[in-house]
């Protein structure tokens, strides 16, 4: 037999697979079908953020990039198209061959005419016959790629190692034979499945494999076999300390019979020699199906080592050992019912109260610290600990004080505050208790701190960072406001900025070189937290600087040449472009009760099946879609746990009536005059209440796509039709902020963020639940709507209720119009801040449009001269207006 | 007549020389470019040098004797732009068969007449298939990277119909050159292949890239090598480089292509780099010195000239080819 060349792909640089090569990692998190966080950007057309999953996946060590854009609810041919596109204009990504990953022949195709060099498709198979087999081949060869082919044919799924080496032979016979593909151009997929199900047949599932691969090797020249490993360890969802196991195991034998590249998640391995001796077995049994009783000795098995139990029935073992490890395991495992006991023995332990702080409780501490810096544990998890913690640290203040010893230990200290006019600190709070837990000493300002205020603090108490916090996007401004005083103040303290709408690219270009004496960093989440103040408190502290300082540079340089090239429509140009909608008076209907409504102490169970839960597990920094969440492979026993927290927490609720529900709504005639909305104040149309002002899109569309403003979904006045706008405020707030005081007086960070995040949830369905209400009864122009929550969620319901400060009107200052029209204050009790948030926080406000052709849209960036336009409809200075919208100019 | 595969096992084969430099030499007008056949065109064309495959024959023909006067084995067509996307800029879509057939046609005769003189040294015509215009891989709108000014499938349109334009008119070999876009070079090999598939007939596929610069890589920015593999999916005669760099600046990246290639390698640089003016003054000895390099290191299979080379370059390259032994080659197509 020849001597058959080696597999080689190339990016802009070459990839060659040889014997010698080590296994060939593919990433792949720049798949829709694997990544939620992937698939939001796609959608949401963020392909800059695309990008850098894509960089990330590169500097991370992936050698070849798998991309994958199967997803019923985008084009995936176009997304296939641009993003490779996009992804051939980074050399840094570019440098790694792809693999074009889809189920669909035409996604392939496409995907295969923008690759300049030698990529993978992922995949094809006998599954349509072969025919389609051999033309799809054909094709592929012609192209210029290597192919993986699944073990499937006509008959279904290689599922044993007959039928995987039966369809992979047939396979490689009719490509070498048939299509003359080259052999080593050739991967094989003999489908990896779990094991250790409980079911009897999939006990060979992994010796099946590691058989088949070996069998492939040695029978299929040049062939090469790959997969997808983290499915073998199904069936322990939840225990990672055992998948991570059972991957290093499977990989270990995979590789050894042969399987010389796959998708592995870098984060979910152990090394082989690290898995102890009697996991190993046990693990190792199961995989080669060594005995029959191997996956119920495993089960057992994992019992003891499993990192976060799901068992029903309470484990009290724990409680046999020494008191110190006893305060480790209520750390880690955030028990608090022993906390009092177990930190009073521990006290007479020791000669001073403030060693059991130093001892033991910082030692679990740092297990906590070190399972969530490594992905082993969730924020949920963490702030039950720092509950634990906090308990621990309040009963043995009392002797510290009398000991009047104050010698602190901390790590440092750092001052937390949510800036002057926001509201939001669940995100803060978060941030305060992961560094409570990693021996930081935290003040926290607490919300709406002005900077003197913060400043003061912060020379007084003599911290060593700073860390502000904003949801809204005029606190982007107050940010900068703070860096400009930080300076004039001649500080050098170094400065976090974090929160939802803070970003890397708006601390490089906007804040951080106003604060000259000191460092800015932007803060992505909770846990880059620690890392971040560990390093600015530490001796690597200036070259961190340095890199930051270059980083930010090239960002504001990148941003900068950005802002050069993009140009927007002239405002006229925008308006010319505007949505041309047909309006006739039979589309719009005129609402069936009129003036302003008042819902108050609205039962809030019939809220509940109105929650969108996704995003209550993203305030939790666990990302995955509900319910899909509660079965994810990494963080899904976290989700459970949070949720079941949350019930049980919203049952409460509700039966003790912790909350008060009120709303207020209208809908009132009006007609559009260009960008504006008049709202009058009766049906003569005669007199003009107030002028609702919208903004238009003015990025430069393709044809026949046009620049929206919401004032195009109302019929211009001209046309003399009567048409609507509604408004609504809503609040499930009330009462909130004495329950939270109640949980902190009790160090119970948990439940008051528990709390703040299940009263967002509430407002948000009372939002939905309101509309619905609205769109069916009130105003009646879908009174045959019938959708399920599932698909309110998706926005599937006629009509849309924009709300200010958000995409489609991020013109906070239209909360005031909105506010006044309703009476809002008067009639709710939600106030609003001098930067325009909502108080209490758990409150949403905003627009309704009825009209079918109405929908959701992104502003995008708009130039001054729409903001000069914009302050003069409204009378108010540029300067002003230009303070408000900073976030959006361009 | 010998296969040229079978040639190459046994010596060096010499490219033609610059066909551009050649037509230069001409003192040409713009009647010159229109001739019999575009005398009413709307547009200028002077300039555009493969029309004149078809207003003045006899310039492109005498071109090709003196460089196989000179030695040279293979001549080019003058075909360069020779498809619907670069004679767009002409407005000349519609000649494009004309010009292939005809360029294919003049070269072919000059070949056999030299054939017939010395059957021992037979004389083969290479169908040049430039990279048109326009990029697949870059975007021409720097405020949009991933916008296409051509897509492959346009790409593959037009190369389809140059290709069996040169077949019509009996070219041995599809030379696809000057790749300084491998997407676009994937294109041409698309449709070459498509087009093989229809006449049920294969001839010999020759590929050259260009290094722009001294970083060593392709204008997309693939290195060396990393064309190699984009481009091996197809059974090629050779692979080389060509133009962009003089010999000794060249001489690296053959190395790579030496090494790694499974294919015969060629090369054919230019006379140097351009001087001030513009224009090639790389002597042909100078040159000569340089290529000498090429055959002492056996990196090469087949060379010959591109922009700035003249009948005098090849005679030098081709009495130097002579002496020396072909690279090895790995596996013959």
């Amino acid at each position: 037999m020849k001597n058959l060349p080696p597999l080689k792909l190339s990016g802009l640089e070459p990839l060659v697979v040889t014997k010698e090569s080590n296994f060939i990692n593919i990433g792949e998190r720049t798949n829709v079908t694997g990544s939620r966080a992937f698939l939001k950007m796609i959608q949401e057309n963020r392909f800059e953020d695309a990008l850098s999953v894509a960089l990330e996946q590169v500097q991370g060590g992936a050698q070849v990039i798998d991309v994958n854009m199967d997803e019923g609810m985008i084009d995936g041919k176009e997304a296939m198209v641009k993003f490779l596109n996009l992804m051939a204009s980074e050399p840094d990504i570019s440098r790694i061959p792809v693999m074009i990953d889809s189920s669909k022949w035409e996604i392939i195709e496409a995907g295969l005419q923008c690759i300049q060099g030698k990529g993978i498709v992922n995949s094809i198979s006998l599954k349509e016959g072969e025919e389609n087999f051999i033309a799809q081949a054909r094709k592929i060869k012609r192209y210029g790629a290597a192919v993986i082919v699944m073990a499937f044919d006509e008959k279904g799924q290689a599922d044993s190692y007959e039928r995987r080496i039966e369809i992979c032979e047939r396979s490689y016979r009719v490509l070498v034979d048939k299509v003359n593909f080259p052999a080593q151009d050739i991967i094989f997929d003999p489908n990896i499945f779990p094991v250790a199900t409980g079911m009897e047949e999939h006990n060979n599932n992994a010796l099946d494999f590691f058989n088949a691969t070996k069998w492939i090797r040695e029978n299929l020249p040049g062939a090469h076999v790959s997969g997808g490993v983290s499915n073998v360890s199904f069936s322990f969802r939840g225990n990672n300390k055992m998948r991570e196991a059972m991957h290093s195991v499977f990989l270990y034998h995979a590789i050894k019979n042969g399987m010389d590249m796959g998708i592995v998640n870098p984060s979910m391995i152990e090394i082989y020699d690290d898995i102890p001796k009697d996991l190993l077995e046990h693990v190792e049994d199961v995989m080669l199906n060594r005995r029959p009783d191997a996956t119920e000795r495993l089960l057992e098995l994992a019992e003891t080592v499993k990192g976060d139990g799901t068992k029903k029935e309470i484990d009290l073992s724990w409680r046999n050992v020494s008191v110190q490890d006893r305060l480790a395991h209520a750390l880690v495992k955030g028990i608090v019912e022993f906390i009092e006991e177990d930190t009073e023995e521990c006290r007479k332990l020791y000669k001073r109260p403030i060693e059991v702080i130093e001892g033991p409780l910082m030692d679990g501490m740092n297990i906590v610290g070190d399972l969530f810096g490594s992905g082993k544990m969730f924020l949920p998890q963490v702030v039950k600990s720092a509950r634990v913690m906090k308990k621990a640290v309040a009963i043995l203040l009392p002797y510290i004080e009398e000991e009047k010893s104050g010698g602190s230990s901390s790590a440092g200290k750092v001052l937390m505050a949510t800036v002057k006019g926001d509201v939001h600190d669940i995100g803060k709070n978060i941030v305060g208790v992961v560094l409570g837990c990693n021996n930081y000493e935290v003040l926290d300002l607490g919300v709406m701190v002005s900077a003197d205020k913060i400043i003061e603090a912060a020379i007084r108490e003599k911290v060593d960072v700073i860390g502000l916090s904003g949801l809204i996007t005029p606190s982007l401004d107050e940010m900068v406001h703070m860096a400009k005083e930080m300076e004039r103040a001649n500080l050098s303290i170094p400065l976090m900025i974090g929160g939802a709408t803070t970003s890397r690219v708006h601390t490089a270009v906007k804040i951080e070189q106003n604060y000259t004496k000191g460092q800015t960093v932007h803060v992505l989440d909770a846990s880059r937290a620690v890392t971040v103040v560990e390093t600015l408190l530490g001796h690597k502290k200036d070259a961190f600087v340095i890199d930051l300082k270059n980083d930010y540079q090239k960002l504001r340089e990148h941003h900068e040449k950005h802002r050069a090239e993009k140009n927007l429509l002239t405002l006229e140009q925008a308006q010319k472009n505007k949505f041309q909608i047909e309006f006739k008076q039979e589309d719009l209907i005129s609402p069936s009760k009129t003036g302003i409504q008042e819902l108050k102490n609205y039962p809030l169970e019939k809220l509940v099946p109105y929650i969108d839960w996704t995003p209550f597990f993203q305030a939790w920094e666990l990302h995955g879609r509900y319910p899909n969440i509660l079965s994810d492979e990494v963080v899904g026993d976290a989700a459970t746990k949070l949720f079941a927290d949350a019930k049980e927490m919203l049952s409460k609720i509700i039966s003790e009536k912790w909350l008060q529900a009120n709303a207020v709504f209208g809908v009132f005639p009006a007609n559009s005059i260009g960008d504006d909305i008049e709202i009058y104040s009766d049906e003569t149309r005669s007199q003009v209440k107030y002028i609702q002002h919208s903004l238009r899109q003015q990025t430069k569309k393709a044809s026949g796509i046009a620049n929206l403003a919401l004032a195009d979904f109302i019929a211009p006045k001209k046309t003399k039709l009567k048409d609507y706008v509604g408004a609504f405020v809503v609040t499930t707030g009330h009462g909130l902020d004495e329950k939270v005081a109640e949980f902190e007086k009790d160090h119970d960070d948990y439940s008051s963020i528990l709390l703040k995040a299940l009263g967002d949830r509430l407002a948000e369905a009372f939002a939905e639940h309101l509309h619905e209400i609205v769109r069916k009864d009130y105003w009646g122009y879908a009174f045959d709507e019938k959708l399920e929550n599932e698909e309110l969620i998706k926005e599937k319901y006629k009509g849309i209720r924009p709300a200010p400060g958000y995409p489609a009107c991020p013109d906070h200052t239209e909360k005031v119009t909105l506010f006044d029209l309703l009476d809002a204050r008067k009639l709710t009790g939600v106030s609003l801040t001098e930067s325009l948030a909502m108080l209490p926080t758990a409150s949403v406000s905003g627009w309704y449009f009825a009209h079918p052709q109405s929908k959701y849209f992104g502003l995008g960036k708009i130039n001054e001269e729409q903001v000069k336009s914009i302050a003069e409809r409204k009378g108010k200075t540029f300067e002003e207006m230009e303070r408000w919208l900073g976030s959006v100019i361009l | 007549m010998i296969k040229i595969e079978e040639i190459l096992k046994e010596r060096i084969l010499v490219l033609d020389g610059a066909m551009g430099t050649m037509i230069q030499r001409h003192v040409l007008t713009e009647d010159d470019f229109r001739k019999g056949w575009f005398e009413s065109h709307h547009k200028s064309l002077k300039g555009n040098n493969d029309l004149l495959s078809l207003t003045r024959p006899e310039i492109i023909e005498d071109i090709h004797r003196q460089y196989f006067e000179a030695g040279a084995d293979i001549a080019e067509t003058n075909t360069f732009s020779g498809t619907t996307i670069a004679q767009a800029d002409y407005d000349l879509q519609d000649a494009v068969y004309d010009i292939n057939f005809h360029s294919a046609k003049i070269a072919k005769k000059v070949a056999d007449e030299f054939t017939a003189l010395d059957p021992n040294k037979p004389r083969f015509v290479a169908g040049s298939i430039g990279p048109t215009n326009r990029t697949a891989s870059i975007s021409p709108d720097v405020n949009d990277p991933g916008f296409r000014g051509i897509t492959f499938q346009e790409l593959v349109d037009a190369y389809i119909q140059q290709v069996n334009a040169l077949m019509d008119g009996g070219v041995d070999i599809l030379l696809v050159e000057t790749v300084f876009d491998t997407l676009n070079a994937k294109a041409a090999l698309y449709a070459i292949a498509e087009v093989f598939e229809q006449r049920k007939i294969k001839i010999p596929i020759m590929v050259s890239g260009t290094i722009t610069d001294q970083s060593g890589r392709t204008l997309t920015g693939q290195t060396t090598e990393a064309f190699l593999i984009s481009v091996s999916h197809m059974p090629l005669l050779s692979i080389g480089l060509n133009c962009a760099l003089g010999a000794n600046m060249m001489r690296p990246y053959l190395q790579i292509l030496d090494k790694e290639s499974p294919f015969g390698v060629s090369a054919h640089p230019n006379a140097g780099l351009p001087n001030e003016f513009g224009q090639y003054d790389e002597t042909a000895e100078l040159m000569g010195e340089q290529i000498k390099t090429f055959l002492d290191e056996s990196l090469v299979n087949i060379i010959g000239g591109c922009c700035g080379t003249t009948p005098e370059h090849i005679r030098v390259i081709a009495d130097l080819a002579k002496q020396y032994k072909p690279r090895k080659i790995e596996i013959l197509v």
